[in-house]
């Protein structure tokens, strides 16, 4: 099967389920061109398809959260993920992580925030406003291949979600999901974020020298 | 292709390579940006520091016209700019470049002008050091693919 074809599932409880083969489509913010040239190549290298913007204005006005006109252009924009840097002029990585959590349609795409500087009530900031994770610069392809692991892993347990019921209740449904061996409880993405923060702190701790 | 000429490259791409890592040139984010070029890409990295000298280049520039009258000058703006050099330095494994912003830094903060000048000196100095020594091992990168060899992976651990 090529990259981007759509394959169509037929479920027994009804409804058809539409599963695109994961190609992620991931947008990447940063005000460092070295930093978004090395972001980019990492994502690139990891088989996502990348969108690099240079600003939390600029990334909005993408998302079409800018209030401006042609939101519904966007309507087909599909964004799997969004990568952000934490210092920003203007606009912080923060400030843009609280806007696409406030708008409907992009608070369920998992945010990233990066930063060179390990800053515990940063990263308990972050990760209490949603964001998914908090990665130490300077960013390791090994740090790409887990968080694209994460939201491959997010992204199906969804699609097992739709297929059982057609309301999403993600939280829900992990909760009494027994088929996912990996370590990484998903389910604690929004309730327990001191776990995701001692897992970043140990792994960044382990990066330093 | 002459296999003898080829292995004398790769063993000099490899020692001078080595020594650029042990005098503290390089650190590992250097070897990461290494594996993320390919047949496909063989340019990345020497794409990637180029961006980092203009980068170096500017901020230098910015950083000096606040620095230049004593009287009057932006802490905060000449803070700014070290942070992201800093920043870039780090992404690329520019060891040296990186530390001299940890001083500098420093200096910003306790608004030292003549100690932040002296850092802006050295970064000067070091990012340009840099630029010669990358440029000598691309150029033996290059000599290594003319001569029909393939450039060694170093392994610095």
């Amino acid at each position: 099967m090529a990259v981007g074809e759509v394959m169509r599932m037929e479920i027994p409880a009804g409804g058809d389920l539409t599963v695109t083969t994961p190609e992620l489509h991931v947008l990447a913010v940063d005000d460092s061109i070295v930093d978004r040239k090395v972001i980019e190549r990492l994502l690139r290298i990891s088989s996502c398809k990348v969108t690099t913007v240079e600003s939390g204005t600029r990334a909005l006005q993408y998302l079409g959260l800018d209030g401006g006109k042609g939101a519904s252009n966007l309507k087909d924009l599909k964004v799997n993920l969004i990568v952000t840097d934490y210092s920003m002029p203007g606009l912080t990585g923060y400030d843009l992580l609280k806007k696409i959590k406030e708008s409907s349609a992009f608070r369920e795409v998992p945010v990233v925030i990066m930063s060179s500087e390990n800053i515990l009530p940063r990263i308990e900031e972050c990760l209490k406003e949603g964001a998914e994770e908090f990665l130490l610069k300077p960013v390791k392809l090994a740090d790409v291949k887990r968080i694209k692991q994460l939201i491959l892993k997010n992204e199906a347990e969804e699609c097992k979600t739709l297929s059982h019921s057609n309301k999403r209740k993600l939280q829900e449904d992990c909760d009494t999901s027994s088929s996912s061996s990996s370590s990484h409880d998903d389910s604690s993405v929004k309730d327990t974020p001191s776990s995701k923060r001692m897992k970043s702190e140990s792994e960044n701790l382990s990066s330093l020298f | 292709m002459n296999t003898t000429v080829v292995a004398q490259l790769q063993r000099q791409f490899q020692d001078y390579i080595v020594s650029l890592y042990q005098q503290g040139f390089l650190d590992n984010q250097f070897s990461e940006l290494r594996k993320l070029q390919d047949e496909g890409t063989p340019d990345f990295v020497a794409e990637v520091v180029s961006l980092f000298f203009d980068d170096c280049s500017k901020l230098i520039n910015t950083m000096s016209a606040s620095l230049e009258r004593p009287d009057n000058v932006d802490f905060k703006q000449v803070d700014s700019g070290v942070h992201q050099l800093k920043g870039s330095s780090s992404s690329v494994g520019a060891q040296r470049v990186k530390n001299v912003c940890i001083s500098f830094k420093e200096c910003c903060h306790v608004q030292n002008r003549e100690g932040c000048l002296r850092c802006l000196q050295q970064v000067d100095y070091e990012y340009k050091m840099l630029k010669t020594k990358l440029q000598d091992l691309f150029n033996l990168e290059q000599q290594i693919l003319q001569a029909g060899g393939t450039i060694p992976q170093v392994d610095i651990n």
